[in-house]
């Protein structure tokens, strides 16, 4: 298991696009990735509503968990993801 | 008449007949006939045929709004697959041996009422995305068509709430505006009323007798007149005649240059608050950010921003801007603009105090992290970055040194920085009267005019009583600009001004005489003083109340 952290930049937070465009990455990829927040509230990365759900904000931070499959490429390819797109 | 208030939308008017948008509620049935199986194996029939919808609706709304806006069709197509919306679905079918769409239509209210429990107001409006899908699956179901029917002329339609794809569905040319009794000025139906340019208000109480009713919706004034009467009629015709006159000038001048009749150019910049800005400016037009107020980040969090953060701020400015100059004023906190994690004492006299470049260059740990956040950023586009409340050499030699040390540590780590220039803010009586010397260590001044005219009148900005002292265009305001701009250009130090006198039409014509290179407005005050400098003629003779000030 992989973990990363980040700080969301985006001034709209995680709304529906981004929240769209990372379920679309999560599907791509061969492991499990969850998202926390600080709260402990989490959700699969792969679940749109569940995510958008959380209502993720600009200067929060969260805890991206990678598990089984390529853990290391997919958790790179997910920082990047972030620093893209969040 | 009639006079129902409400929440604007988008400032502009809209006359025309009202009439009420009906949906066709469909009749769902609660208790299958069919086994589960067959029932799931319906609603995913129709699930498929209501992703194709949207598919369409996507290529439609791509054409008429733009990709940005479309974006939550396709949002809409990844709800309709979202795990645990299928599984609800599914569970309720199993379970209640209920109907497809029956189903749909309460995991829809079901999941809609938990996104207008959430605490965002941007999350909240999520929730009628989540009723739109599942109505749509509703449909397809019942055999209902997608929408409702449109009338033959142009109306002021109204709805208890109109979805994204309604809002898109709808014939344009027959849409005068909209008026709704629920939604919010974040809904996805806002923002696309925002992008097609139509007036429209929210949350307004109407009745059913309203329609086929004439009316008026005065967005500037947040009302709709019901059956108004002829003066009030004639007077907002000729408001939207005007409305529509200015907007065709207005969008006329996107893309030409700013220069006045006799061929003197200026720039024409936009001041910001907040990364979220930047839409405005390029909407604007504006050629590049004058003034990117840096505090927010301070002042919108708990703690010392990081300068992961920052650079992740920055760089997105710089690229958004693609290659339009970002001057990034340094921290500038204390008097009025607080952060409790700074810890700063209460002051006497907090306008003379302890702000801006004074905590700078005493807390250097706080302004490297900026620095480093900046210089890491204008690898990314053109970059500035500008020191506020200047008043003596040795400060802005300090801070060049400063920013010095942060590039060698960056380069030695072999981290990209660009070209940077670097400027100052002319905000001190202090700072104008050694501009000379100040014109030789930087690359550009801003002339920052609500603290010049502050300091200069000696006249607290906060202190509503001295308003009728205050006087925004005293001579030795204006002045102070005329010297500053003078000794820049002596050394080659290019001179702009970000304070709120650059919005100051009645002062356009002095500041291009005294030869001012740039001006940098709020972004909604663009495009005016766009038109306004082109309509100007400098070779002709000075207006003769000018002339005694300067």
């Amino acid at each position: 298991m992989k973990q990363f952290q980040y700080v969301i930049t985006d001034p709209m937070g995680v709304h529906a696009r981004p929240a769209g465009l990372l379920v679309k990455a999560a599907k791509t990829v061969d492991s499990t990735l969850t998202i926390a927040k600080a709260n402990g509230k989490s959700a699969a990365a792969t679940k749109l509503m569940a995510v958008m759900g959380l209502g993720i904000k600009q200067g929060e931070t969260v805890t991206v968990t990678v598990e089984g499959g390529n853990e290391e490429a997919n958790t790179a390819a997910m920082e990047k993801f972030f620093q893209d797109n969040l | 008449m009639q006079v129902a208030t409400g929440k604007s939308i988008l400032n502009g008017i809209a006359i025309g007949p009202l009439r009420i948008y009906r949906k066709v509620e469909a009749q769902t049935c609660q208790t299958s006939s069919l086994t589960p199986a067959q029932e799931w194996e319906r609603f995913e029939t129709a699930r498929v045929s209501a992703g194709e919808q949207l598919a369409r609706l996507y290529e439609k709304a791509l054409e008429e709004v733009g990709e940005d806006n479309a974006a939550i069709f396709e949002i809409h197509q990844m709800m309709l697959e979202d795990e645990d919306y299928l599984d609800a679905v599914r569970s309720i079918i199993e379970t209640q041996g209920a109907t497809a769409e029956y189903a749909a239509s309460v995991t829809g209210e079901n999941f809609s009422a938990a996104f207008a429990a959430m605490e965002d107001e941007y999350m909240r409006a999520r929730a009628a995305d989540v009723k739109d899908i599942s109505r749509r699956v509703v449909n397809v179901l019942t055999g209902q068509e997608d929408g409702s029917s449109q009338d033959d002329q142009p109306v002021i339609l109204v709805a208890d709430d109109l979805t994204p794809s309604e809002t898109v569905q709808l014939d344009k040319s027959k849409l005068l505006g909209f008026i709704t009794r629920y939604g919010s000025s974040n809904s996805h139906t806002a923002i696309l009323a925002r992008t097609m340019n139509i007036p429209a208000l929210i949350g307004v109480d109407f009745d059913e007798s309203w329609d086929g009713q004439l009316a008026v919706l005065d967005g500037y004034n947040h009302c709709v007149y019901i059956d108004p009467a002829q003066e009030l009629l004639s007077a907002m015709t000729e408001k939207r005649q005007s409305d529509l006159k200015q907007e065709a000038l207005l969008q006329s001048l996107k893309k030409k240059a700013n220069v006045t009749l006799d061929g003197r150019e200026i720039k024409v910049y936009a001041n910001i608050g907040s990364g979220g800005d930047v839409g405005l400016v390029l909407q604007n037009d504006a050629q590049g950010i004058g003034l990117f107020r840096s505090e927010f980040l301070y002042l919108d969090s708990q703690d010392f921003p990081s300068e992961d953060y920052q650079f992740a701020v920055y760089k997105r400015v710089a690229e958004t801007m693609a290659g339009k100059r970002v001057i990034i004023r340094t921290l500038d906190i204390g008097a009025d603009k607080q952060a409790a994690y700074f810890g700063l004492d209460r002051e006497e006299n907090p306008a003379l105090g302890y702000r801006a470049i004074r905590i700078c260059l005493t807390r250097k740990d706080i302004f490297k992290t900026q620095l480093r956040a900046i210089l890491r950023a204008s690898a990314f586009g053109a970059i500035s970055v500008m020191f506020p409340m200047v008043i003596s050499l040795r400060e802005v030699r300090d801070a060049k040194e400063i920013l010095e040390e942060c590039k060698n540590e960056l380069r030695a780590q072999g981290t990209a920085i660009g070209d940077l220039e670097i400027g100052i803010m002319i905000e001190t009586p202090a700072a104008v009267m050694i501009a000379d010397e100040l014109a030789e260590e930087v690359d550009f001044f801003s002339l920052g005019t609500n603290d010049l005219t502050q300091y200069t009148l000696a006249i607290d900005r906060q202190n509503p009583r001295l308003d009728t002292f205050y006087d925004a265009h005293h001579p030795a305001v204006l002045r102070m600009i005329q010297h500053t701009v003078e000794a820049g250009h002596r050394h080659g130090c290019w001179v702009g001004l970000c304070g709120e006198l650059g919005a100051d039409q009645t002062l356009t014509e002095t500041f291009l005489r005294m030869g001012l290179d740039e001006l940098s407005v709020s972004p909604s005050a663009i495009l005016p003083l766009r038109k306004k400098i082109r309509s100007l003629d400098l070779s002709r003779t000075e207006p003769a109340g000018r002339k005694s000030e300067s």
